[in-house]
């Protein structure tokens, strides 16, 4: 009898044993799973993209839907750009004036808010304002696209589908938001000057040429260079989600949603390694 | 065009047995993940011959079809169109045999940013790229015609009834003239009048086009009216092969339930 109660006692351990190594397979069986996607997903981003490459630089492009989507991207989203680039410098004046006020530096002014427009906040806030937009409405319509079959249907018309919707969009996108960006420059200098007027008097002429003193090539050049970046990334990423969107109908809500959040950070990233990069070949 | 009516086809087809196969497909199998959806599916499409293929929901009829365009990659097995191997073909020479066969979506599949002409126009400006202005307009003309759709030259998709998106997709589909029509549930959705219109309309395109023809379908009006020869697939296999008369005497169970 003495023999059998240490193996009584083993019994409930055998079961806490058999629990925890069911518990840790099913853990591995999800990680499993989880590194599965992952790697699905990342290989599907990487055969996306060469897949792009590849057809950008090959025969017959796509110039008429190109210049179509210019006009969608370009001239559409010229209104938002507007206001927004306008409010974007009359408030960034209203804020800063009170401040320089205190130092008595009221007339570095226009070029405080030129510079900042021109390096960081034009640029940053109209490509965050665009991948809203514009990345929405591309992973929107390719997604509805693909689940109302248009893109199969483009594909078995002998139309490449990749060449005729993405190229020409991510080039698009590309071209038109430097061009988006440079154009609310413009109008947050003209917004800053009307704000610097409510509580001030400078004449346009006077406050144009106190901000253009203060900008250098130095100060356009990277700030115009990452911009083409902002846009293809606003363009690829927002083609991607809406290309690869599931069938069902909610998937274009899904891929909409996924473009924007995931185009708005990849702005904020490529933004902050324009910065290091700038900062490296300006030292 | 709508000369024929739906009635009951003169099954006079006799073509079949001996004509020329313009698709051939031996042991075709398909899986997603580990759900295999056709299993081996073997079957021959004879020149002239419109050939509906019946199953119920998830037994394959679609992804057979797009396995035939390669919209889908099949895992296995061979599928010969118009003497070519599809899977081994290049992406150049595959828009080629593309231009050559019609496909019917399920849903129209039109291009929703695009009217109705400008649907047209799409494939006919890159596979006719040698027709002039005036002769793409009259072929359009002529296809809108054959649909007896004319006057929604101008429309967008977003105005057009479900059975008018359905003959403006399959008047697409015609306008390049190809010699292979694939349709993909054609009539699902459709009141059975316009029902009855669209399968009228499959049976002009054959004749007035001489295409053969692939009919996925299980609306058994459509089946009556457009059948030359059917086909059943059952979980990825071909369950039974044989003219529509054959289906309707059998006194198989699951056929039955089909044709009652």
């Amino acid at each position: 009898m003495k023999k059998l109660i240490p193996s009584i006692k083993i019994v409930p351990n055998l079961h806490k044993a058999r629990e925890w190594t069911i518990q840790i397979s099913e853990k591995t069986i999800a990680k499993t799973e989880e590194a599965s996607t992952f790697l699905t997903e990342f290989a599907d981003v990487i055969l996306f993209l060469s897949r792009m490459t590849k057809d950008t630089f090959s025969r017959n492009f796509e110039f008429r839907e190109f210049l179509h989507q210019c006009f969608q991207i370009g001239y559409k989203t010229l209104p938002l750009i507007s206001v927004t680039g306008t409010i974007m410098g009359l408030v960034l004046t209203l804020q800063s004036r009170p401040v320089l006020v205190d130092f008595g530096a009221v007339s570095m002014l226009p070029g405080m808010v030129a510079v900042s427009l021109i390096r960081e906040m034009g640029p940053v806030i109209t490509a965050l304002i665009c991948a809203g937009k514009i990345g929405s409405g591309m992973g929107a319509e390719l997604g509805s696209m693909k689940v109302t079959e248009q893109i199969d249907a483009m594909e078995v018309s002998s139309t490449n589908p990749m060449k005729f919707l993405v190229v020409t969009r991510v080039l698009a996108a590309t071209l038109m938001i430097p061009l988006l960006v440079l154009y609310a420059d413009a109008l947050g200098l003209l917004g800053s000057w009307v704000g610097a007027n409510i509580k001030g008097d400078v004449t346009l002429s006077l406050f144009f040429a106190q901000a253009f003193s203060s900008i250098w090539f130095i100060d356009l050049i990277p700030a115009v260079i990452k911009t083409f970046f902002f846009g293809a990334v606003i363009g690829v990423v927002g083609c991607y989600k809406g290309y690869n969107a599931g069938r069902g109908t909610e998937s274009v809500g899904i891929a909409a949603n996924s473009a924007v959040v995931l185009a708005s950070l990849l702005v904020l990233i490529v933004d902050m390694i324009a910065v290091q990069i700038t900062d490296m070949l300006i030292l | 065009m709508n000369e024929i009516k739906t009635e009951n086809r003169d099954k006079a087809f006799v073509g079949s047995a001996a004509g020329e196969a313009v698709i051939e497909i031996n042991n075709l199998q398909k899986s997603f993940g580990k759900q295999s959806v056709l299993k081996g599916v073997t079957l021959q499409l004879f020149n002239g011959e419109n050939l509906v293929v019946l199953g119920k929901s998830g037994s394959g009829k679609s992804v057979l079809i797009k396995c035939i365009v390669r919209l889908l990659n099949s895992d296995n097995g061979i599928i010969n169109v118009l003497g070519e191997d599809v899977s081994k073909l290049g992406s150049e020479r595959l828009g080629e045999l593309r231009q050559k066969i019609g496909f019917l979506f399920q849903s129209g599949a039109l291009y929703d940013s695009m009217t109705v002409k400008e649907n047209l126009e799409f494939p006919l400006k890159r596979i006719r790229k040698n027709l002039s202005k005036k002769e793409m307009e009259e072929k359009i003309k002529e296809v809108l015609e054959n649909v007896g759709l004319s006057d929604a030259l101008n429309k967008m998709p977003s105005q057009l009834s479900g059975g008018m998106r359905k003959r403006i997709s399959l008047a697409r589909t015609i306008v390049v003239d190809p010699k292979i029509m694939l349709y993909d549930e054609p009539t699902t959705g459709l009141d059975p009048v316009t029902s009855d219109e669209i399968s009228a309309l499959i049976n002009d395109v054959q004749k007035k086009y001489k295409t053969s023809s692939i009919i996925i379908t299980h609306d058994m009006e459509c089946v009556r009216a457009t059948a030359d020869r059917v086909i059943m697939l059952q979980d990825g296999e071909v369950y039974l092969e044989g003219k529509l008369d054959e289906f309707e005497q059998s006194d198989d169970l699951l056929i039955k339930s089909f044709f009652k």
